[in-house]
């Protein structure tokens, strides 16, 4: 028995030995590396100097930093309320086989063929002040300032929702086709409405969908760079100033790498917390079955 | 930019790509090194900015002096903000170029401490026929405690006063010479819906071009130099505090175009306002002529009309000043081998400014920081323009260079951050002072 288990786990080991090195070479690695870098002072191209708790105590004091962790917690949660939502009840409505939902859903998921520089450049343009859709339509509504001081954090927001709602509709849609049509019967003998159903049925048996999207979400909302960047590069002054942002900013034009480290070790234990904190929240008895009776 | 999608949505491990993305930028440019075989005439590797009229100059003037059998020059362009960063991380990297652009002063100097960049001192007094044949002025931002590292190139390029001549008309107004007319014709405009000024504020180096000229009209070229050389309190003196006031007053009366903050230069937005009558009046770089020219001939030829900056009443500084790039700069990488060395030293002698070039720079609308350029201005169709701005940078008793060049990367930053903040009214002028005073 003892020597046949062995025979089976020694290449199941090599298996998972080259996304083991990949794993270590491009995470663990660099994530040292930048724990390392955050007790140093370093301008990208000098000599790496030792700085003790320098660069700590010089981004902890910064209001800066705060500032933009007030954003990007306020971005997560933002991001998390109005897509949830909106994903499940886009994904309910396209799991269903009645018509024209398999033509709609190819225009819900058109965003997610697009990358996020493409998709940042086309709103900024459409967003301008004075060559954008407001101005070209002369529609005085449209013609605001959509990246104005007040606007912009918005309007990045619904830009990143219109991005992301898609992928994640795609996640419900897949959660809803799972769930066994029996249930459904058999409420309906029972008269549910689809209310009921929606409810009773659709959203508990979504559970575990609705905590991989989460997480997704909430751990992905940490680390939104490209999208922002391009529209905003984090102004007017610093009104889309996020962490990540702050991270590039501090460390690739400010040259402080061991600030900028600092900023990275926070989204580390950020983003880990928070995706070990979901998981807790429905994985506690891992063994409990949505599909009792069936 | 690709290597930002480093960032893009992987979950938490992208947290660490800021060591990623140094190698991923390193890797990128690995043509920098292992080459130059043997006897044969060497290669080097070289970094541009893209964008006309220079992106076409650059490339012609390669490919003409590659043909001269003295070794091969190989060209990428790069747009200007992404090339700013990219360069400085494959400096870092020692992945740089062979021939290394650049806009001298304070990041120079900081490629020099670090011996990232060749200093050419000795070597440029051997050729010093060579150097006699370039204006004087731009080679201080190219010197580093009084060795050179960098050679002038390009054009020169002080920052001018741009208008659109048909608005004015319309209008019945003249060109302003005070501060007084700017803020009367800011009044004008406005009423009859005319935007005043076009202002790409979103790239903040373009509203710290109006600081850069309030600081010297109201308190002379001390003001900054007093900043430059690290004296304590120096972002809050008098006329420092001024200047901010009065940039605020401008907003304040709608001076800028609607919107200014989300403008960006990198599209050249800020100029296409002015040249498709949506804003009179236009403070920008010598090039942006050269932009507008590319982009709409017609309006250079009739509606444009150009001037230094106005005057403030009761100011000190001299209205012959100016603020800008003197010129652009090379510097030859330290970390490329010596054959690469040799062949960029070789274009630099016999490549970069050749007639043919000053040519080009001439008729695109620029005045390259060459002594030749003189007598051929007097040819040349934008004559009104180039002798204006060869008078200029001539006569000028201070020339000084754009502050975001001059200082380090560090309080670069912070500078243009907290102007960003200052044209957005998030901070009022003594929050800047205090801002800034904590950088020096």
């Amino acid at each position: 028995m003892a020597s046949a288990t062995r025979s089976r786990d020694t290449p199941l080991a090599v298996l998972v030995l080259p996304s083991l090195l990949i794993f270590v070479s491009f995470a663990v690695v660099p994530l040292f590396g930048v724990i390392a870098l955050s007790f140093t002072k370093w301008d990208g191209i000098g000599a790496i100097l030792p700085n003790g708790l320098g660069s700590w105590q010089q981004v902890l004091a910064d209001p800066q930093t705060w500032a933009s962790l007030w954003l990007t917690i306020i971005t997560m949660t933002v991001t998390w309320a109005i897509q949830t939502p909106l994903s499940i009840l886009l994904g309910t409505f396209l799991a269903g086989h009645q018509r024209y939902r398999g033509l709609l859903g190819v225009f819900y998921f058109l965003p997610l063929l697009l990358s996020s520089a493409a998709i940042a450049i086309a709103f900024k343009s459409l967003f301008d002040p004075n060559f954008g859709l407001g101005a070209g339509l002369h529609i005085p509504l449209l013609s605001q300032d959509w990246l104005g001081v007040q606007l912009a954090f918005p309007v990045v927001l619904s830009v990143i929702a219109w991005q992301f709602i898609p992928f994640h509709t795609l996640l419900y849609q897949g959660g809803v086709r799972q769930i066994p049509v029996q249930l459904y019967e058999a409420s309906q003998i029972d008269g549910a409405n689809r209310f009921q159903q929606f409810f009773h049925i659709t959203l508990p048996q979504l559970k575990y969908t609705i905590i991989t999207s989460s997480t997704l979400m909430l751990v992905g909302s940490l680390t939104y760079f490209d999208l922002v960047f391009v529209m905003t590069a984090g102004g007017p002054g610093n009104a889309t100033r996020i962490l990540p942002l702050d991270m590039y900013i501090r460390g690739f034009r400010a040259n402080q790498m061991g600030a900028a480290s600092v900023i990275a070790v926070f989204l580390v234990v950020l983003g880990l917390g928070i995706a070990l904190g979901v998981q807790r929240l429905g994985g506690r008895d891992k063994t409990a079955s949505q599909l009792e009776g069936l | 930019m690709t290597h930002l999608s480093a960032f893009s949505r992987r979950g938490f491990l992208a947290a660490g790509a800021g060591i990623a993305a140094v190698s991923v930028v390193g890797c990128s440019s690995s043509t920098a090194t292992g080459t130059g075989s043997g006897a044969a005439p060497g290669k080097a590797s070289m970094w541009g900015l893209s964008g006309q009229p220079n992106e076409k100059i650059l490339t012609d003037c390669v490919t003409a002096f590659n043909t001269m059998g003295k070794g091969t020059v190989d060209v990428t362009f790069f747009q200007n903000d992404a090339y700013k960063q990219k360069i400085r991380t494959a400096v870092g990297a020692g992945e740089a170029p062979t021939l290394i652009y650049g806009w001298g002063g304070g990041i120079l100097k900081g490629y020099a401490d670090a011996g990232q960049v060749l200093d050419l001192t000795d070597w440029i007094k051997t050729q010093s026929a060579w150097k006699a044949k370039f204006f004087d002025s731009p080679w201080g931002a190219g010197t580093s405690n009084g060795k050179i590292f960098g050679v002038p190139t390009n054009n020169t390029q002080p920052i001018v006063m741009y208008y659109n001549k048909k608005l004015f008309d319309q209008v019945g107004a003249s060109l302003p010479t005070t501060w007084d007319d700017v803020m009367k014709l800011v009044g004008t405009f406005n009423s009859k819906g005319i935007a005043p000024f076009s202002l790409g504020g979103g790239s903040n180096w373009t509203s710290m071009m109006w600081l850069e000229y309030l600081f010297d009209r109201i308190g002379g070229p001390d003001v900054f130099s007093n900043i430059y050389a690290g004296k304590k309190d120096s972002w809050g003196d008098a006329s420092a505090l001024k200047a901010y006031k009065m940039v605020q007053d401008l907003v304040d009366a709608n001076g800028f175009i609607k919107g200014f903050m989300s403008v960006t230069a990198d599209s050249n937005a800020d100029l296409a306002l002015l040249y498709t009558g949506k804003a009179a009046m236009m403070l920008h770089g010598g090039w942006a002529y050269g932009a507008i020219k590319a982009a709409q001939p017609d309006f250079v030829k009739t509606d444009l009309e150009f001037g230094g900056f106005p005057s403030v009443p009761g100011g000190t500084g001299d209205a012959k000043n100016i603020v800008g790039n003197p010129a652009n700069y090379w510097s030859i990488s330290a970390k490329a081998s010596e054959a690469e060395q040799a062949v960029a030293k070789s274009w630099l002698l016999d490549g970069m400014f050749t007639d043919t070039v000053i040519d080009a720079f001439i008729s695109s609308g620029g005045v390259p920081v060459v002594k030749a350029a003189e007598s051929k201005i007097a040819n040349s169709e934008n004559k009104a323009f180039l002798s204006f701005i060869y008078n200029l940078a001539t006569s000028a008793p201070n020339f000084q260079q754009s502050w975001d060049q001059a200082l380090g990367a560090t309080q670069a930053e912070a500078l243009l951050n907290n102007i960003s903040q200052l044209f957005s009214k998030q901070i009022g002028p003594d929050q800047f002072a205090t801002n800034m005073n904590a950088t020096l």
